[in-house]
């Protein structure tokens, strides 16, 4: 009897001690020298590779945005609009088509295929593309432009979905077809040794880029 | 934390399961996300590993009375095998765009006048645990789909390669041990050690797995390639439903995905993840084709195509041991495995270790969808909606933790009884393959002879396939009729 209660004492001190141990090396010490050799190594991945444009963060690389200027190349529909949100006077926070911003979100509305809300959706957003360019044909839009992705800040199109919104881009922009066509081509990286992954275009630098060009940006030389 | 909603979450993170009905950016601070979720991570499953190294020692049968110490083999798969690969790996994630800072999110203003807020945190400690150790709860939300958790192609074959890493070389193990224990054996016998070798050099493939080792590998891997395939041709099919409003679906079905990983690397991660029950996602399973849906739905139903950290091997030599039993009952001679005799103690453990899982999750569905509290959290209509309750169970007693997202499940009903599928799916099923294990330990040796069925050839491994999908299909098939299947016929009638 006294052996046995030895013994539990025993097995939940190691139990404990166990636990406590591997509690600061992976929960803490784990990260921290994570987060110095990384800051050492790759200060700015590390950093969530911002852009700056004169000093000021204006997005990040790797998170899209949304864009609602006709001179601007759009990204892929987002069930949390990209976390881009504007704000009035009294501090209330909206989304650009006026619905409430609830805070910082990821993800889709996981319409599954047979959800007719899906095809809704779908519908309205092609009649909406279809009046901002009317030169495209219908059956001529790329399948990724609308359809949301999976996170909802999914910062590329592909090549073809840019290549439709250049007519509009021209027009709105007064650039020439030349340079928007040169700027989109600056900004599309192929498959990893051609084969793994897609061709993808970066929206965000694209259209910095673009205002840049058309003088709404002025950058100071780096 | 709300109790129900701490309650799922903790047993969600202990069981490696890494369900998650909260979202972590805007749920959890950066120190419970170190502090408890990374933590948990690696210990979690440091514990499958350990309990799957006891289970292989008791059956290759090197001692009669000891499995080895539990505490010595969490610290040893700890500090020598997860903490070196994890910073490895995190830093190559980190080159890659991963963030690992720990300043708050940052707002923006971006070019057209508006504010836009970008999460930061210490990702990258968690994004890489969480691979290698086939966790798969996100640092956020949206998990391994977001830009920040897995910004490129490059990210994403890491991403992949970590989890399919160590339950891969938990079957390389198994099989060396026990071929360790046929040297011993042989020498035993008086067999020369050198004529041995010889014989186990003239095969790459025995070298490399073991020749037990390699029918488990081979028998995986047949189940894993099949899948994969099948998903790959549902989704790049695309969506009837888009089309018919004027979408072209040349693409295939891109809802829920993102660009840079198209179909082909979506396809891979799902099977990928519900394989080898990781549970991460980098495209949003909800929104699958129904039958690439279902792909990632039979996978954790089935649980044993190379399974997270060791348990989907002790899985794996369950449905081992009842092939072996079903071929000894047409030759009829005494089912034998790794040359113990399989007996009627053996079999009642076997067959109660196989059927938990699908009570587990057929009886918490059947709960579900019968009751108001259950069907509330359903957000997609008629049969994908059945899909939905099917993958949250699936999920849960798999310990896999990815979801049909859609599913609104942070209610106290799904708190509660995802948290039981979770626990019960987890410990039941390991305490029974112990049991096994300590059984089998302590039997001896019996000659091989003529009449032996060998369990380390091609046709066993075909026969260990048959069996897993002949069971998959007695327990799941009229379910998976009514959800996935029902779904496909109806949006490509």
């Amino acid at each position: 009897m006294k052996d046995s209660v030895k013994d539990f004492l025993h097995g939940t001190k190691q139990a404990v001690l166990v636990t406590i141990v591997l509690l600061l090396l992976c929960g803490f010490l784990f990260p921290v020298v994570l987060s110095g050799l990384s800051s050492v190594f790759f200060p700015h991945q590390a950093g969530g590779s911002m852009i700056t444009v004169n000093g000021q963060a204006v997005g990040a690389e790797n998170v899209g945005q949304e864009f609602t200027q006709d001179y601007y190349l759009w990204s892929r529909p987002s069930a949390y609009h990209y976390n881009v949100y504007v704000e009035d006077e009294d501090g209330n926070q909206y989304y650009n088509d006026g619905t409430e911003f609830p805070g910082i979100g990821s993800g889709s509305n996981n319409y599954a295929p047979s959800n007719p809300a899906l095809a809704e959706r779908v519908e309205a957003d092609i009649a909406t593309f279809l009046e901002k360019n009317p030169d495209v044909k219908r059956e001529d839009i790329p399948t990724d432009l609308l359809t949301a992705s999976g996170s909802g800040l999914d910062p590329h199109i592909s090549p073809e979905s840019a290549e439709i919104q250049i007519p509009r881009i021209v027009e709105a922009s007064g650039l020439s077809e030349e340079q928007i066509r040169e700027i989109i081509a600056n900004h599309t990286s192929g498959k990893v040794l051609g084969i793994f992954g897609e061709n993808t275009v970066n929206v965000l630098k694209v259209n910095l880029d673009i205002a840049q060009a058309m003088g709404l940006l002025t950058v100071d030389a780096e | 934390m709300e109790e129900t909603l701490s309650f799922n979450t903790i047993i969600s993170f202990m069981t490696n399961t890494n369900l998650q009905h909260y979202s972590g950016e805007s749920g959890l601070s950066y120190l419970s996300q170190m502090l408890v979720i990374t933590f948990m991570m690696f210990v979690s499953a440091a514990t499958g590993y350990a309990a799957c190294i006891a289970f292989i020692r008791g059956l290759a049968g090197k001692t009669k009375d000891n499995v080895g110490n539990f505490f010595v083999d969490l610290v040893r798969i700890t500090t020598r095998v997860l903490l070196p690969f994890s910073i490895v790996g995190g830093l190559l994630l980190v080159w890659q765009g991963v963030p690992q800072n720990f300043s708050g999110n940052v707002v923006v203003d971006t070019i057209e006048g508006a504010k836009q807020v970008i999460a930061m945190g210490p990702v990258a400690a968690l994004e890489i645990i969480k691979h290698l150790g086939t966790n798969g709860g996100g640092f956020i939300g949206a998990n391994s789909t977001t830009p920040i958790e897995n910004p490129t192609i490059i990210s994403n074959l890491i991403e992949l390669y970590s989890m399919m890493l160590l339950p891969g070389a938990c079957v390389i193990t198994f099989g060396k041990m026990v071929r360790d224990r046929k040297r011993v054996l042989a020498q035993e016998n008086g067999e020369a050690l050198e004529a041995q070798k010889g014989k186990s050099r003239k095969s790459f493939t025995v070298w490399m797995y073991g020749r037990e080792g390699r029918t488990i590998f081979a028998a995986m891997g047949i189940i894993f390639l099949i899948g994969l395939s099948v998903c790959f041709w549902a989704e790049t099919q695309g969506n009837p439903a888009l089309a018919d409003v004027g979408l072209s679906q040349s693409m295939g079905s891109m809802e829920g995905k993102e660009v840079r990983f198209g179909i082909a690397q979506s396809a891979m991660f799902t099977t990928t993840t519900t394989s080898f029950t990781t549970g991460t996602v980098n495209n949003m399973h909800d929104t699958l084709t129904p039958l690439g849906g279902m792909i990632p739905l039979l996978h954790m139903m089935l649980n044993v195509v190379f399974g997270g950290k060791g348990v989907g091997l002790m899985n794996m030599i369950m449905y081992a041991i009842l092939a072996v039993f079903i071929c000894g009952l047409m030759i009829g001679r005494t089912p034998e495995y790794l040359g113990k005799k399989i007996e009627g103690r053996e079999m009642k453990l076997t067959a109660l270790c196989i059927i938990i899982h699908p009570f587990l999750i057929l009886m918490f569905s059947a709960i579900a969808v019968g009751t108001p509290a259950g069907l509330e959290g359903l957000t997609n209509p008629s049969f994908h909606g059945l899909s939905q309750v099917l993958y949250e169970y699936a999920s849960s007693a798999a310990n896999n933790g990815s979801g049909f997202e859609g599913l609104a499940d942070n209610t106290a009903f799904w708190n509660i009884t995802a948290g039981l599928a979770m626990f019960f799916g987890r410990y039941l099923s390991i305490v029974i393959q112990l049991a096994i294990a300590g059984s089998l330990m302590k039997k001896r040796f019996v000659n091989e002879s003529v009449g032996t069925l060998h369990t380390d050839t091609l046709s066993f491994a075909v026969i260990l396939v048959a069996v897993v999908y002949i069971f998959a299909a007695l327990t799941f098939f009229p379910v998976l009729a009514l959800g996935p299947i029902a779904e496909h016929l109806t949006l490509w009638a």
